[in-house]
């Protein structure tokens, strides 16, 4: 049974009608951002099911995968809280901005918090140099840009994030 | 100053919507191309206009239209949203703020290469910019202006968004057609180009977001009107993101020709109190590297003028560097960059770049001699002319630039 397939038969059918009948493999990279919504990562199963409605192989869906950052292979934090640390937002204090941070969460870059609702990473430019410091939040399906920020206000945020348990 | 072509929701607001949109010229010229006007007269209206690619290479955008054959079919184009050069964030803004007028630019350049579905390859990190173009697409589709049989002509035409996935590598468009096509994104061997071998082997004119939002005022005001903003070889108006060590970084749309000086003096409100210009990078992380003197200050930015200076104008990205930063820390920056971006298809890139990173690093950490300057200029220095894509040769240049100018900053990291 196709799970994802179940799922989302509507949302599936509008990306396959978005590319030639011929040339259904190009639906992977939508298929991918759909099967994580909810777990926050791909699973092997969703990788099984997509091959299957693409009629590709599961090899070359995980080398996708491992390809492009966004998409993640293992259950991390609920929420990644992406810094960019490029030369642009070093030149406005990311670098340290990020340590501070790291240092008033408890966490070190690429590691999840206690209750595993935040993992903090570094991550290259975002397109937001002129109001670095600057990151994004990855999650529940969504992405989110946080700018102009300060230790205080990014630590509030990510105490806000955290305290989402209940709503999961 | 005049009203803005571009960021024009900076003068009208909401123009975001369509009725606003539509209230302020909106759509006629895309109602003018296709009710009105041949093809190829739009395609010519757009090489007459003289503009110039403005996501980095600065190729006249009509010259590239008129490069697909007229027995391939189907064609398609293809909108380059991938912006992820650091130092960039232009695109970000008109998509956000003004997502009409580059839709009706992509749909024009869809009329005059008489493509039928086109798409818009959009960063996996705008995901909400993703959203908001689905929504504003539906809404055309009600409106009429997107669908079958439009303005009861016999042309049909479908947009759709495809979003990455984290990948500065898309930006390069072959690496970006792969990526639409389900493949990871790496460039493919040219030739044979898009223009002829382009998105599902059909040909295809892929197009920066800002040089289709530049398409609508072309058609519907004419290529003379267009003409009458910036030079001769570069006409038009650009955005440049400043950014770096300025009081004002932003984006300002200004004149091609525009001086350094003013851009980051008049407009960007200068450097902080007590620090002085020490060098610009014009092209982001991509830049070779231009020490600010007078001369250099009083460069125009236009595509030629910043060449003749050593350099490129590339997506008009400003970085500014003041007397504090350590160009050695600098290039250790933009090294460690391409190093994560490389698509790791062609060894030169994979290799170098990896190679570079750990040289920088020891140099940074004052754990370098004098002889790791010269194999870090070396390494540079043979990576060049052999990459499969630009993104090798852009990971060299602020390397073997930032030595030669700047050697001293590398020698003072040195160990003891």
């Amino acid at each position: 049974m196709n799970q994802l397939l179940q799922k989302y038969p509507q949302e599936i059918q509008a990306v396959l009608a978005r590319y030639p009948a011929d040339r259904k493999r190009s639906a992977v990279m939508p298929l991918l951002h759909l099967a994580q919504q909810e777990p926050g990562y791909i699973t092997k199963q969703a990788m099984l099911e997509i091959a299957e409605i693409l009629e590709m192989p599961v090899t070359d869906i995980d080398s996708i995968v491992g390809f492009y950052t966004l998409f993640h292979e293992q259950a991390e934090g609920r929420y990644h809280v992406q810094v960019c640390t490029d030369l642009p937002c070093a030149l406005r204090g990311a670098d340290e901005f990020l340590r501070q941070l790291c240092e008033n969460i408890g966490v070190k870059v690429g590691e999840t918090t206690p209750d595993g609702m935040v993992t903090i990473e570094e991550v290259k430019c975002l397109a937001g140099c002129h109001r670095a410091p600057m990151f994004q939040v990855q999650g529940d399906g969504d992405i989110s840009y946080h700018e102009n920020q300060t230790v205080e206000s990014a630590a509030a945020l990510i105490q806000d994030l955290r305290n989402r348990k209940e709503a999961a | 100053m005049s009203a803005h072509r571009i960021l024009r929701h900076r003068d009208i607001p909401n123009i975001a919507s369509l009725e606003t949109y539509r209230a302020n010229g909106g759509f006629e010229g895309f109602r003018k191309a296709v009710a009105g006007m041949q093809p190829g007269d739009v395609l010519n209206e757009v090489k007459l206009s003289g503009l110039r690619g403005r996501g980095g290479a600065g190729f006249p955008a009509g010259v590239k239209w008129s490069f697909l054959p007229n027995n391939l079919w189907p064609h398609y184009v293809v909108a380059n949203a991938d912006e992820s050069e650091p130092g960039t964030f232009k695109d970000r803004e008109i998509l956000e703020s003004n997502p009409f007028q580059f839709l009706e630019g992509l749909m024009i350049a869809s009329y005059a290469v008489q493509a039928h579905d086109s798409y818009v390859y959009l960063r996996g990190e705008f995901w909400q910019i993703a959203k908001l173009l689905d929504g504003k697409i539906a809404e055309l589709e009600q409106a009429g202006l997107l669908g079958e049989k439009l303005f009861g002509t016999e042309y049909s035409l479908r947009l759709h968004t495809h979003l990455g996935a984290g990948a500065y590598i898309c930006g390069e468009e072959t690496a970006l057609l792969e990526s639409i096509e389900g493949f990871r994104g790496q460039p493919r061997l040219r030739p044979p180009f898009p223009a002829v071998y382009g998105l599902f082997g059909k040909p295809t004119v892929i197009n920066n977001v800002e040089t289709l939002a530049n398409v609508p005022g072309i058609i519907a005001n004419g290529s003379a009107w267009f003409r009458e903003q910036g030079t001769e070889k570069s006409p038009g108006v650009k955005v440049f993101s400043l950014s770096g060590c300025v009081n004002k970084p932003g984006n300002y749309e200004l004149p091609l020709g525009t001086t350094f000086r003013e851009l980051i003096f008049n407009y960007g409100g200068g450097l902080p109190e007590g620090r002085n210009i020490k060098a610009i990078m014009p092209a982001g992380a991509s830049s070779s590297l231009i020490t600010a003197d007078d001369r250099a200050l009083d460069t125009p930015m236009d595509y030629e003028s910043v060449a003749a200076i050593g350099s490129t104008l590339g997506s008009a990205s400003v970085i500014v560097l003041d007397d504090s930063v350590n160009i050695a820390w600098m290039v250790n920056k933009t090294v460690e960059f391409f190093k994560h971006e490389s698509c790791g298809k062609c060894t030169p890139c994979r290799e170098g770049t990896y190679w570079m990173s750990h040289i920088t690093e020891r140099i940074v950490k004052g754990e370098a001699g004098k002889e790791d300057i010269d194999l870090l200029n070396s390494v540079a220095r043979n990576m060049q002319g052999k990459c499969l894509c630009a993104l090798g040769e852009f990971s060299t240049m602020a390397v073997v630039t930032g030595i030669e100018q700047f050697r001293a900053d590398f020698e003072k990291l040195q160990r003891s």
